[in-house]
């Protein structure tokens, strides 16, 4: 497989055919290695790899990139996330040559929340670069073995290279065009925001379809199980870009309030049941927020396991 | 013009605390516009002053001035008569006024009573927005008039970021999401493909990330 651009499991398994499936863990907000540790346990072989989360919500969280390193100790594949908030391009370039040498083989580039949601909304910004020169960045790194100054670099990291879409922001006419320039500017693979509205999400992949993206890139489709009719809303009603059709608020409230948990999964795996057919999905993203002891079971009734194991 | 905002009256009293006299200087220009630091303002400021020091039985003695500019070393030469005969001198021009005041004055001390915030302008009556970040690399041009850089919370060069909601800004409602616009203005002129192009990085050693800046124009700049 002399043609894989990073060799990282995660491309192995989409460039294979497989449907694949990635997970999501955020770092603890503290040194707690331990619980760290135990949440990449339960995704070991449930997931092709699973996302490191970059002080989310700009939050301080212990760093992706250590987190990173500490999930290949584990023996799962990370897909390391860089947000453009908090570092300049010095920064990033020094990070990115850090998680190679760790053994990092994804990486996600992202904008990042303002931090004025996080817990030190006072912090001096920095968005030298944005998402999109990132992944162009990233794509010089391994492809031209330059840096972004055009130096050269002493054994090139070799990244797979993700982009992240979210086809429910305004102004929805973009949304596919701004899809269409990330991969443009070297998006190997993409993840999409949570969905909930599946109609909107169809109507972007068919667009998608249409442009021939979906042959350029692959496409990750996100997905995250609702667990209470409180979360629904807020989702709904706080989370910027988050699209929460009332419909589906309605189903989890006509449940008993006990089995709302349940219902939110069984959206989700209906959900997955129809990206595996879906044409131009390649995979799914599951972000299961704090609930990383229950994707075993949800990969398991997604028919999702076992995992391809591709050499 | 500079949009500014005076400081609060606590802060300013704190800064004069132990001075009996001082001298507030204002400013025609911008800070005028945006009725901060003008002839009114000045005066306001001056009686506010004197009664919150009155209140407090330590009398203070405000004069007042006004000079056409603050950021031109002429104007700023015509109160030397006087400058020295207080304890403490407040300038209510944008950051500059203080600092040429300073330059110029070396033995005098200079409060600022007002913030200095941003490059922009009136939308409404009593509603001054930011309209540029003074990058010095223009690229507007690119976007139909509307700076992403100043107005878009993340200075996205190739947005609208996955937050851009109803056409406001992830940051707040009451903030526009200048992506939005841009987008929709392209869309209005049927030129949406414009924006398909990736933006390069921004060389941000014309802002103020590469030092102190200069501008010099050689034809108006006298020998001697
Ligand atoms: S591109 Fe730079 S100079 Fe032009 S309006 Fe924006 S901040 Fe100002
Ligand atoms: S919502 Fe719009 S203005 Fe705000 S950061 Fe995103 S692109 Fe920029």
């Amino acid at each position: 497989m002399d043609d894989l651009k990073s060799g990282s499991n995660l491309e192995k398994v989409l460039k294979a055919g497989h449907f694949a499936f990635t997970g999501e863990c955020g770092p603890p907000k503290g040194a707690n290695v331990e619980h760290l540790r135990e949440k990449f346990r339960h995704l070991k072989g449930v997931v092709d790899a699973v996302n490191v989360t970059d002080n989310q919500t700009a939050v301080v969280h212990l760093s992706s990139w250590a987190a990173s390193a500490i999930m290949v100790q584990e023996g799962v594949e990370p897909n390391f996330q860089m947000v453009c908030r908090d570092r300049n391009r010095l920064a990033m370039q020094s990070d990115i040559l850090g998680v190679y040498t760790m053994g990092v083989r994804n990486m996600l580039c992202l904008s990042g929340d303002h931090q004025k949601f996080g817990n030190h909304p006072q912090a001096k910004n920095v968005y030298d670069i944005d998402s999109m020169q990132l992944i162009s960045l990233v794509k010089k790194m391994r492809d031209e073995g330059k840096f972004f100054n055009d130096d050269p670099i002493d054994v090139p990291p070799r990244l797979f290279i993700g982009a992240a879409s979210n086809p429910f922001a305004e102004p929805y006419e973009f949304r596919v065009y701004r899809l269409a320039k990330k991969i443009a500017a070297g998006a190997d693979f993409v993840q999409t925001q949570c969905i909930y509205n599946m109609e909107r999400f169809r109507e972007f992949i068919r667009q998608a379809n249409d442009m021939g993206l979906t042959e350029k890139c692959y496409i990750l489709a996100g997905v995250t199980p609702m667990k209470s009719v409180g979360m629904a809303n807020y989702m709904a009603k706080q989370v910027p870009g988050m699209d929460v059709p009332e419909s589906l608020i309605k189903r989890l409230k006509g449940v008993e309030k006990n089995k709302v948990a349940e219902e939110g999964i069984r959206f989700c795996l209906e959900q997955i049941e129809e990206f595996k057919t879906m044409k131009g999905v390649a995979g799914v993203h599951l972000m299961a927020i704090e609930w990383e002891h229950r994707v075993p079971e949800i990969a398991e009734r997604a028919g999702l396991l076992p995992r391809p194991v591709i050499e | 013009m500079i949009v500014a905002d005076r400081k609060s009256i606590h802060e300013i009293l704190d800064m004069v605390k132990d001075c009996s006299n001082i001298l507030v200087v204002g400013c025609k220009g911008c800070v005028t516009v945006c009725n901060v630091g003008g002839l009114k303002e000045v005066q306001i400021l001056a009686a506010t002053l004197k009664i919150a020091r009155k209140k407090e039985g330590r009398p203070l003695q405000v004069d007042e001035a006004l000079l056409e500019r603050q950021c031109d070393p002429e104007y700023i030469a015509m109160i030397q008569d006087r400058v020295n005969d207080y304890e403490a001198v407040i300038s209510m021009a944008c950051g500059v006024g203080p600092q040429f005041l300073s330059e110029a004055y070396p033995n005098q001390r200079f409060y600022p009573a007002v913030n200095t915030t941003f490059f922009g302008g009136a939308v409404a009556h009593g509603i001054w927005e930011e309209r540029c970040a003074g990058c010095g690399t223009c690229i507007i041009h690119h976007f139909d008039g509307l700076c992403p850089i100043a107005r878009c919370s993340k200075s996205l060069m190739n947005g609208p970021c996955g937050g851009s909601d109803h056409g406001k800004c992830e940051i707040a409602k009451t903030v526009d999401c200048i992506w939005d616009k841009i987008v929709r203005k392209k869309m209005e002129q049927g030129r949406l493909n414009d924006l398909l192009q990736v933006f390069p990085a921004k060389n941000w050693q014309t802002a103020r990330d590469g030092g102190p800046r200069r501008s010099r124009r050689e034809e108006l700049i006298q020998n001697g």
